[in-house]
Formats: structure tokens, C-alpha cells, sequence
């Protein structure tokens, strides 16, 4: 699957590609459609691939720029950190919860990405938002910027240490599957407050 | 002991600790001043309550259909619950039914971003 969704800018015609990207839409369709079911039948291939079909003419998606390769050590440390910072903010945002007499502080952190594309926001918006103490308010889509609450906030070093962690995010999906311009630029864009 | 005793442990283990995250959550949403600090207990123990649920089940269950449907329930629980919590929280702000006393920092008031919807 890998191998078949890395595509780098420029060296096919965008509708190529569109056609291409909808396969894989349709292939993951059919997959989706013969779990639901419980087994892979030629009946349920066969109806997977009409649903699937009929969902990808009667709801098409805008087409999504992917620019980047997918690298498999970056994606399994993306992933690892992943859990490993799930984990403890879930067992961070409980403790919270059930302290008898504890009313949290929160803030609003306005964090502007690096990388500025559809899909770089999307994919940190959506590790944040799985993570618990940080949900996402607002998104400047034009901007680039992610406006975050943050909770359990008792001092501007907290402050600052989630706006890091905001950026971390950012750079290992960017190392993950983004395009080597784009790793260029976690270097040199500047990362200060909208 | 088995091996089939071993996984059955841990299937144990995990369905009792996502019960508990799950229990936590929902003591979070009632005791938590505000909707933004809510959400964070409401949707977040999804995530690691619900896929600690799903592992004890799939270490229980260890059938081919039931493992397929328990990856699906993972997978679009880990792609729909941020949409559900961004919008929500997205709302709640927008018509002003955020506590500002309890945030000590709003970098969003008074820069209200274009959206480019």
C-alpha cells in the first residue's frame, strides 16, 4: 500500500493522480464494506464495489495534494510517541477529573505550523485532538494557525512547554509524510506567536 | 498456565482499566466548570478507554469477523471523535458560552480568524 500511495509532486497529471487516489478510495471502500459484513464472499466483493463506487460519484471529496513520501521509520516514531504521549495524558486528564476540590485553569493558545498545507494541518489537528489536555478551538485554515485550549494551565511555562509540544507534533508528521522542501521549512520558518 | 490463560489476563486488564479511564470521564464531565474543559473529558476517554475496551475484547473474542469489526469501530472512532470535539468546542465558542475567567490566556479574542471554509 505504501509503495502505491508515494507520489512525489509533479512527476504525474493531477488526473491521473485524482483517478489513481480514487482507486485507493474504492479499494478501502470494498475492504470497509466485506469487514462490516464479516467475511470476503464474491457476493460482498461484488456489492462492495457498487456502494463504493456509488459513494465515490454521489459523494466526491475535493482532492487532497500529496506532495510528500511516506518514510516507515519516521510514521512507526510518529506512531510511538504517539501512544506513548496518549497514555499519559489520558492517566494526566483523570487524575484531574476525580481530585476532590480541584477546579482546572485553562488557556487558549493560537500555535502557527511550519508547514502550511491542507493536509499538515489536518493530520496535527488531528493528533491533538486525540490527545487529551489539548482540543482544538479554531483553525485559521489561510493562516496556518491552530488555536488550541489547553488544560490544567498554572503558569506561562506551561504555556510555552505546550505551544513545543503543539510544534513537535507538527514536525514528526511532517518527518512522517511530508516532502523534502517541507522538511526544509521546519528549520527555517519561524515559530513565534501569531 | 496457558497461554490462553495469559491472554485471557490480559484481556482482563485491559477492559478493566479502559472501564475505569471510561468511569473517570465521566466524573470529568460532571465535575468541570466549563464546556471547552469538559470536552476534554468527553471526548478524549474514547481514545484510550475505548481502544483499551477493544483490545480486551479482541483478546476474548480472537475470531476473524469479530477482530475485522473491531478494528473498523477503531478506526472511525479515531477519525470522527476530534471532528465531533473540534465542532463542539468550535460552537461553544463562537456563541459565547465560554467561561473567559477561567482561561488565562485567549490569543483567539479579538483576532477572530478569517475562515476559509
Amino acid at each position: 500500500m505504501t509503495g502505491r500511495t508515494r507520489r512525489r509532486a509533479g512527476t504525474s497529471p493531477p488526473r491521473l493522480g485524482r483517478r489513481r487516489d480514487q482507486l485507493i478510495a474504492l479499494g478501502w471502500l470494498v475492504v470497509v464494506w466485506n469487514l462490516l459484513w464479516g467475511n470476503f464472499s464474491p457476493a460482498n466483493l461484488l456489492a462492495g464495489l457498487l456502494v463504493g463506487g456509488a459513494v465515490l460519484v454521489f459523494f466526491p471529496l475535493p482532492p487532497v495534494s500529496f506532495g510528500g513520501r511516506l518514510r516507515p521509520r519516521a510514521l512507526l516514531r510518529l506512531a510511538g510517541v504517539f501512544v506513548v504521549e496518549l497514555v499519559s495524558a489520558s492517566i494526566h486528564v483523570a487524575a484531574i477529573a476525580v481530585r476532590p476540590g480541584f477546579r482546572p485553569r485553562g488557556a487558549i493558545i493560537g500555535v502557527r505550523l511550519r508547514v502550511r498545507t491542507d493536509l499538515n494541518l489536518a493530520l496535527t489537528a488531528e493528533l491533538l485532538s486525540l490527545v487529551p489536555g489539548t482540543l482544538i478551538v479554531e483553525v485559521d485554515r489561510d493562516a496556518g494557525v491552530l488555536y488550541v485550549h489547553v488544560l490544567d494551565v498554572r503558569s506561562p511555562a506551561d504555556l510555552t512547554g505546550s505551544r513545543d509540544r503543539i510544534l513537535a507534533v507538527e514536525e514528526r508528521v511532517v518527518r512522517a509524510v511530508g516532502s523534502a522542501a517541507e522538511l526544509r521549512q521546519l528549520t527555517t520558518e519561524p515559530t513565534e506567536a501569531p | 498456565m496457558s497461554v490462553g490463560t495469559v491472554i485471557d489476563w490480559l484481556a482482563a486488564v485491559a477492559l478493566v482499566s479502559g472501564a475505569l479511564l471510561s468511569l473517570a470521564a465521566g466524573i470529568g464531565v460532571l465535575r468541570f466548570p466549563d464546556v471547552l474543559d469538559r470536552m476534554h473529558a468527553a471526548t478524549k476517554p474514547q481514545v484510550l478507554g475505548m481502544l483499551l475496551l477493544l483490545l480486551g475484547l479482541a483478546l476474548r473474542l480472537r475470531t476473524a469477523a469479530d477482530l475485522g469489526m473491531i478494528l473498523l469501530v477503531g478506526v472511525f472512532q479515531l477519525a470522527t471523535a476530534p471532528v465531533a470535539a473540534q465542532m463542539i468546542g468550535r460552537a461553544a465558542y463562537r456563541s459565547g458560552r465560554v467561561d473567559r475567567s477561567l482561561l488565562d490566556v485567549d490569543e483567539l479574542a479579538g483576532d477572530p480568524p478569517r475562515t476559509g471554509e
